[in-house]
């Protein structure tokens, strides 16, 4: 019964048709009882009635047993099976009978002298009262049959039950129509869903819902919204990035069209470089997008580990050094009896960003220190620069993703600070950054909550 | 023809500035807006190619400033943003034509003398005076039909003096368009490339008006 309609059609029609049964029982054995009250009152009055008549003398009795027929007059019978209702004997109290109703069975209809009985005459049961008059020494018996009583009922609640079974298959079609109806927004938001396509993530709308679906349309609305945001931010990335690749692919390009269409050495050799820079500047542009949609992508980044940070800062800054920078790269000693529990590839994008940011940032025969300090609470690892720092102004935006500030280095993406950011937001770790406060230049680090790193190990000479 | 190349990326400004002066164009390069605001306030160019994103502005609030001041320098926009509706933004707000990154060093040259002739209303790409025929595209000269061989310098000198047939040029100007601001120039080096010139193309040709500069001799 997968289907709420089928099911909610058989509940109803189910519980209508026992609600049904069961007031149509209760209504035959109630009228039942108050049908036999009703006619035994009325067999009583009826038997007191006649006793009456005889003893005023209305109704001449006749002597003779035999002599019975048309002596008392009964109203003439209109419902057709129910005629001859009553039946009356007049008994002397010797025992014979000096009248009856026509139709009355001949054999008494009660051997009782006064009051109800219940007997069997000619093979059917009757119901009989018995009025004794002792003044003139007769005994008037009114009787019906038993028979008679219970078709009475049953008729009865045959004219109940005959229009149900009439009603019953009216009533199926209207509980059918009306869970239908009752139903349909839930069809048109079904129809809705079903009819769109992957690219429409638009908000659901189904004119006034009613209360038990505006749960489900606004949660439906609410994923939408997500995944619409998620789309979003996953189309403008690639949009940005596609962009960011066209300058240095432009730049490429017309270096080596130069290098190519010029005569003079000099010049050829100095758009090799120039294209040297440039392969460079955009290989580590793709690194970085990459490592940003890898961040953007894995949900989940595994569990921390130990990172004895100052090996761990030594390997990156040595993996990062190139031919062409005369940056004096110096690690305090204090970071290498620092171990901090973080997860080694988050640690290493932060740190592979932060070094490459400042060296680069760096003027010739600059340096760039890492140092570990404790006092900070909670305690920071920050590399330090000796360049222009960023403005001010700008501190709050170079997290941005592709932002470029003022004080841009010449292979700079705008992607750097912002991995190092979503890295750090992965680790939980918070991204400390501001500009030296001793010389220009910028201090860039991550604070560990202290939760991290395990107790004892963190010592700082 | 003296260039302004207006573009942030170093590489790319390096190999605009040197691929151009390889199609012989004289080429000034800055990479911000306020450097070009600088470089337009105090010379004069032929044409100008424009980067819209810039670390201190827009290109196009620097295209808005000189078209605003009647100011009809032919503009080539260079972008990454190339979406049609970027197009169309950028040459309704003055720009003569532009060029999605990555693009052709070539076309780049090509484009520039195509909305310089525009400019200067010349429906021939191929300058002609008094039997002399300037090709900027090919950079070839012939007289009568027989080619001149000149030097990159002589010609610039010969293409400046033929886009301003009977207008006297002075010999700063001439300079200007030569070398730009950041070559130190000889005080007598556009009197030895004119004499050159003179000894390739006629003596006559050129005419020296005394205390002013240079112009074409008309016929």
């Amino acid at each position: 019964m997968s289907s709420i309609r089928t099911r909610l059609f058989i509940i109803l029609i189910a519980a209508t048709t026992c609600i049904w049964l069961f007031a149509t029982a209760w209504i035959y054995f109630d009228t039942k009882r108050q049908l036999q009250h009703v006619l035994d009152t009325r067999l009583m009055e009826a038997a007191r009635m006649v006793g009456s008549l005889v003893t005023s003398g209305e109704i001449a009795l006749s002597a003779r047993a035999d002599q019975v027929s048309a002596s008392i007059p009964l109203p003439e019978p209109t419902h057709v099976g129910y005629e001859r209702q009553l039946s009356c004997q007049i008994w002397s109290f010797d025992g014979r009978l000096i009248g009856r109703s026509s139709g009355a069975p001949e054999a008494a209809l009660s051997n009782e002298t006064s009051g109800f009985s219940e007997q069997e005459v000619g093979g059917e049961p009757w119901r009989v009262y018995a009025f004794a008059d002792r003044d003139r020494g007769i005994r008037v018996l009114v009787g019906d049959r038993l028979g008679l009583r219970d078709r009475l009922v049953t008729d009865l609640v045959r004219g109940l039950v005959l229009p149900a079974i009439v009603v019953v298959p009216l009533l199926a079609f209207l509980i059918w129509a009306s869970v239908g109806s009752g139903l349909q927004p839930l069809r048109r938001l079904t129809q809705g869903l079903k009819a769109r396509g992957p690219e429409d993530l638009s908000p659901v709308s189904v004119g006034h819902p009613p209360s038990e679906i505006r749960p489900v349309v606004e949660a439906l609305n609410s994923l939408f919204g997500k995944v619409a945001a998620a789309r979003e931010h996953e189309r403008s990335f690639t949009a940005f990035a596609a962009h960011e690749l066209r300058t240095p692919l432009a730049g490429l390009r017309t270096q080596v069209q130069v290098a190519l269409a010029a005569k003079d050495a000099e010049i050829r050799e100095g758009a090799m470089r120039q294209t040297l820079l440039a392969v460079d500047r955009t290989s580590r542009l793709v690194r970085q997008l990459l490592a940003m949609s890898e961040l953007d992508a894995v949900p989940d980044e595994g569990e921390p580990q130990d990172i004895v940070v100052g090996r761990a800062i030594e390997d990156i800054a040595a993996s990062l050094r190139t031919s062409h920078t005369d940056v004096a790269v110096e690690i305090d000693p204090a970071l290498h009896h620092t171990t901090i529990r973080m997860n080694r590839e988050l640690f290493h994008l932060a740190v592979r960003n932060l070094h490459e940011n400042a060296v680069q940032h760096s003027p010739a025969g600059g340096r760039v220190r890492w140092f570990f300090d404790g006092s900070a609470s909670p305690p920071v690892i920050a590399v330090e620069d000796e360049g222009p720092g960023i403005p001010e102004d700008e501190i709050g935006q170079v997290t941005d993703r592709f932002f470029r500030g003022r004080h841009r280095s010449a292979v700079g993406s705008g992607l750097g600070l912002a991995i190092v950011d979503a890295a750090l937001k992965r680790a939980k770790a918070s991204f400390v950054l501001r500009n030296r406060q001793d010389r220009c230049g910028l201090r860039a680090g991550f604070g560990l909550a202290t939760a991290d790193i395990p107790v004892g190990q963190v010592q700082h000479k | 023809m003296r260039i302004l190349v207006v573009e942030d990326d170093a590489v790319l400004l390096d190999g605009l500035k040197v691929g151009l002066g390889i199609h012989g164009f004289t080429v000034d390069a800055v990479a911000s807006c306020g450097d070009a605001r600088a470089a337009l306030a105090t010379a004069e160019f032929d044409a100008i190619v424009l980067d819209l994103m810039l670390p201190d502005g827009s290109g196009l609030d620097i295209l808005r400033e000189l078209r605003r001041r009647q100011d009809a320098t032919p503009i080539l926009l260079l972008t990454a943003k190339d979406t049609v509706a970027d197009r169309i933004g950028g040459l309704d707000t003055g720009a003569d034509d532009y060029l999605g990154k990555p693009f052709d060093l070539d076309e780049v040259a090509a484009r520039l003398r195509a909305i310089s002739r525009r400019a200067a209303g010349r429906a021939s790409p191929v300058l002609a005076w008094n039997g002399i025929e300037l090709d900027p595209g090919r950079r070839t000269v012939e007289i009568d039909g027989k080619p001149v061989g000149l030097s990159r310098r002589e010609f610039s000198i010969l293409e400046a003096l033929m886009r301003h047939p009977g207008a006297v040029l002075s010999k700063d100007q001439l300079a200007d368009r030569l070398y730009g601001w950041e070559e130190d120039v000889e005080s007598n080096a556009v009197e030895v490339h004119v004499h050159h010139l003179r000894v390739k193309i006629g003596r006559d040709a050129i005419e020296t008006v005394r205390g002013l500069g240079y112009r074409l001799r008309s016929a």
